[in-house]
């Protein structure tokens, strides 16, 4: 499968957006509901319709599987009802408003963008609208998955319609109330006020505009020069929760006697238990209510989490192997270099310069800092589910099939996430806890720990990007990279069980490879310069559920990017160009080049760096905008051996300049903090954090051997600039900083040292620490805290 | 089952449950007190920073049993009131810069940060860049850029 782009150069563009299309009615005009219910609801379809052919049905086979689950007709006639995909916005008799997102929040902000969207239609203040995350809606089918940085573009009209539609009828109510007509009314602030100055409130409305019948509505939402909240920085609406430790996770909920539950694990991964030598003698520790061997270990029960580590470490558990016993680092890298698809232009032909470069890229940790965590109640005849999840609806449909309960037996709760980065869109954990709540017949409230997380938990895969360039007179003339990869996990499919069983299809792992993994390659990757034939491909070892992947805060762009930008640098020495004005010159995207002349400006690219420190500048085009990241970094042997206790130091980035457009922004402020933490993931992938895979056993425990950015890692200067709108649609943000970050420190690392790296992270070669037991399972609970008090 | 009494967030309380239960899961499991997170259990990433007696500390890796009867712990929910305000100087700066993302790690990293900027002034200076570079709270959403600049704008309000 080739890919190959025409070029879509111009010269550069000034800063303003481009003009929108003239006045057209038709196009701000949207179709909506008014929902009958006690008070006033209006809502809007979430996606296309069911109803319309998926490209996924294709794949879709009469497996037994599907039928066993749960009634399939019965869903599908609840997912084709008209009504069936509709997000509300409620408006409450208090004078709030309320919407349930189909969505989880992780941090990323989506809370806020949604009450954001919601307070611009409306009329209502940015506090008085509240957003809850909804449970798992099963009829919205593919339309409750958080994931690819999605939400934003997914949701920006569906809830905007919504709210335009609550205002048109609170609107039509105080026209009666006020005994005047809708155009002589405005909605400000919460109120309906007249022009002689009477006003009614929307809480006095909430009632009198409730629709006694659900009926399509159409309306006008506004257009981008009418916007008053979208497009402004605004706080996150959780903050004070946040920072008063009153908001909840999944871990703080109070579920009656739902007890903390902890597994005992495997020595490697996906290892599974035998037999349980003191089974008995481990039910009698103190605190420990429950002790059941479960599909992936020996699940504890007791009063505190604490006593349920003492508990799992006095197991002794007969293991058998797991997937991977015989495989390590290298057995893989071996496995992955024979797969790569060879490249094609010669690597010497008369007349023109060559630049090649080969990059191993280790495994990475999702290290969520909030562990998995579910809470599970399972009875006879129902369950119930509290958890952070990406994929709430095939995690209900999950549960279901475990249990098999019909799938309205199952009610899935989602909780707010301390991090997700890919980690929640799989629901290990609350199968895990189904299991334990079901044989212990008690509700559980399960956690990992996190040396589980480290050792068993989901990672980036393993993947090689080897790249052959070309170039002549000026010009590049070809650049093929050839991506190999251990493959990537996509059971989650589209969140829901249809497309999840697709990835499974047999031969084994087909379905997952070319359903999913060569299309999302297609579907994320490009090169963004001008440089003649072009050719990406992907190819995957091993099959889908060898190694426990997912993607990890984005899936390929972070390390096909680094590679790509390590030879666009090369490129541009061997044709004696500076880094920068070389991108200027082919990057194939006035977006593109927008970005990177505003980091090198704001970067101040060219300034004079001292040895062993050096700049470095990279772009990234994905999910609709564009960013440029300039770094500069700091490889003097003072800096790279500092020592701090128990940590990795090494180079340095100091200085982190991001330019982000991203279309349209909806919230600058939460857009920075996007970008900000891509930044420190990038350091961490380029740098730093990586797991080291040993004979079926990952090496890293902690949070101490597992090193991502740290306080003092972090650059002292970060900035990041917002560029203003320029497409009038909003692009993603969640995984979007990540690539252009890490390709930037790879470059300057490779600038300021004057060695190209070629794996990554670039201290991956050195084990720096004493991987900790595998057996027991985790490391013991310190007893010196207060000698390092402060 | 032995009782053990200390001072947590300006109120006695007591507790029964074996020595060797660390604070943490005395505060979390028993307590009922959340504010505090885990993150490892080991004293590394420094999600459950609370304070002993004005100092940080982790009670993941404190005893029950070693904390002593006139021992006061302040967890992010006293802190406010160890200033007698609804919220401490550091948290208005947090909400100033808008630093949380998914918030789990704030609290921990709000509690070390009035520590080191006490610690700091002990020694006679005001918080540094070297001062912070040796906080080892763990942020995975990579808030580091805004709670450098929290750090010092609270520490001017305190």
């Amino acid at each position: 499968m080739e890919q190959r782009r025409s070029p879509r150069s111009g010269p550069p563009g000034p800063d303003t957006p481009p003009e929108s299309p003239g006045p057209d009615l038709g196009r701000r005009r949207f179709l909506g509901y008014l929902v009958a219910a006690p008070t006033l609801a209006a809502a809007a379809h979430l996606g296309g319709s069911l109803a319309a052919p998926r490209e996924a049905g294709a794949v879709i086979p009469s497996l037994p599987e599907v039928q066993e689950v749960f009634d399939l007709n019965d869903l599908l006639t609840l997912a084709t009802k008209p009504t069936a995909n509709l997000i509300a916005v409620v408006l409450n008799p208090d004078g709030t408003a309320s919407f349930d997102m189909p969505r989880a929040e992780s941090g990323q902000g989506v809370t806020t963008m949604a009450a954001m969207l919601i307070a611009e239609e409306l009329e209502l203040p940015l506090d008085k609208i509240n957003v809850t995350l909804a449970d798992a809606r099963p009829e919205l089918m593919f339309n409750q998955f958080t994931a690819g940085s999605n939400t934003t573009i997914s949701m920006y009209n569906p809830i905007r319609v919504a709210a335009a539609i609550a205002r048109e009828q609170l609107l039509k109510a105080a026209a009666i109330q006020l005994g005047d007509t809708v155009t002589a009314l405005t909605p400000h602030l919460g109120f309906i006020e007249a022009a002689d100055g009477r006003r009614i409130s929307y809480g006095d409305l909430a009632e009198l505009a409730a629709a006694q019948k659900t009926e399509q509505v159409e309306v006008r939402i506004k257009e981008r020069s009418e916007f008053k909240i979208i497009g402004t920085p605004q706080n996150r609406i959780d903050a004070l929760d946040a920072v008063t430790g009153r908001k909840k996770f999944a871990m703080d909920l109070d579920v009656p006697d739902a007890l903390p539950t902890m597994i005992c694990r495997p020595p490697t991964i996906k290892g599974t238990p035998a037999s349980v030598a003191n089974l008995d003698a481990v039910r009698r520790l103190p605190g420990v209510t429950d002790v059941v061997p479960i599909a992936t270990g020996v699940a504890v029960r007791a009063k505190t989490f604490g006593q349920c580590i003492d508990a799992v470490n006095a197991l002794d558990v007969a293991w058998n192997p797991g997937t991977v016993d015989g495989e390590s680092d290298d057995t893989v890298l071996a496995r992955l270099k024979k797969a790569e698809i060879p490249l094609t232009v010669p690597a010497l032909k008369p007349l023109t310069g060559v630049v090649e470069g080969e990059f191993t890229f280790y495994w990475r940790n999702n290290a969520a800092l909030e562990p998995n965590t579910a809470v599970a109640d399972v009875r006879a005849d129902r369950a119930e589910i509290w958890a952070p999840l990406q994929s709430p609806i095939l995690c209900q449909e999950q549960v279901a099939a475990q249990l098999g309960l019909p799938l309205n037996a199952v009610t899935v709760h989602v909780v707010q996430a301390g991090g997700a980065f890919g980690r929640r869109m799989f629901n290990d954990v609350v199968l895990e806890a189904t299991e334990a709540s079901k044989k212990m017949g008690k509700p559980v409230k399960l956690m990992w720990h996190r040396t589980d997380e480290c050792r068993q938990g989901r990672m980036h895969p393993m993947c090689t990007s080897r790249i052959r360039a070309t170039y002549s007179g000026g010009n590049v003339l070809t650049f093929e990279q050839r991506h190999t990869s251990v493959a990537t996990d996509y059971t989650q499919g589209f969140g829901e069980i249809i497309t999840a069983l697709g990835a499974k299809i047999p031969p084994l792992g087909q379905g997952n490879e070319l359903g999913f993994s060569v299309p999302v390659f297609h579907l994320t990757v490009n090169v963004p310069y001008n440089f003649g034939a072009v050719t990406q491909l992907l190819n995957e070892v091993y099959t889908y559920d060898t190694f426990p992947t997912s993607s990890v805060r984005n899936l390929v762009n972070p390390d096909v990017r680094t590679a790509q930008e390590l030879i666009v640098d090369q490129l541009a020495a061997k044709m004696g160009k500076d880094p920068y004005t070389f991108r200027r010159q082919f990057v194939d995207d006035d977006r593109v080049r927008a970005v990177l002349d505003k980091a090198a400006e704001v970067g101040e690219w060219g300034r004079e760096m001292e040895p062993g420190t050096a700049q470095a500048i990279t772009v990234h085009k994905e999910y609709k905008g564009a960013t440029a990241t300039l770094v500069e970094i700091d490889c003097r042997p003072e800096t790279v051996n500092r020592k701090i206790r128990n940590a990795v130091t090494g180079p340095r980035v100091t200085k982190a300049v991001m330019a982000v457009d991203t279309g349209l922004p909806i919230n600058p402020r939460g857009l920075e903090a996007q970008m900000q933490g891509g930044i420190m993931d990038g350091i961490a992938q380029a740098l730093t954090s990586s797991l080291h895979l040993r004979d079926g056993t990952l090496l890293e425990g902690s949070w101490d051997d597992y090193f991502y950015t740290r306080h003092w890692n972090a650059p002292l200067e970060t900035k990041i600039i917002v560029m203003p709108p320029t497409t009038g649609e909003p692009g993603g943000a969640g995984e979007f900083g990540v690539p252009s970050a890490m390709a930037a420190v790879a470059c300057a690392y490779a600038r300021a040292t004057g060695t190209i790296p070629t794996s990554f992270p670039i201290n991956h070669g050195t084990l720096s620490f004493k991987p900790k037991a595998t057996v027991p399972p985790l490391p013991p609970s310190p007893t010196n805290g207060l000698e390092f008090a402060y | 089952m032995p009782t053990h009494t200390f001072k947590v967030n300006g109120k006695q309380v007591t507790v029964d449950i074996e020595d060797d239960v660390r604070l943490l899961w005395v505060l979390r499991d028993v307590l009922g007190i959340n504010g505090p997170k885990y993150g490892c259990g080991i004293n590394v990433c420094k999600a459950c920073t609370c304070h002993i007696n004005g100092k940080a500390f982790n009670p993941c890796s404190v005893r029950v049993a070693d904390v002593e009867p006139d021992d006061e712990i302040t967890t992010i929910e006293g802190l406010p009131g160890t200033v007698g305000a609804d919220l401490h100087p550091m948290q208005e700066a947090w909400l100033e810069r808008d630093v949380a993302q998914c918030g789990y790690c704030q609290p921990g990293q709000i509690m070390a940060a009035v520590a080191k900027v006490r610690q700091a002034r002990a020694a006679g200076r005001e918080i540094g860049d070297a001062d912070i570079d040796e906080i080892r709270n763990i942020c995975r959403c990579g808030t580091y850029a805004r709670i450098r600049e929290a750090i010092k704008d609270g520490a001017k309000k305190m």
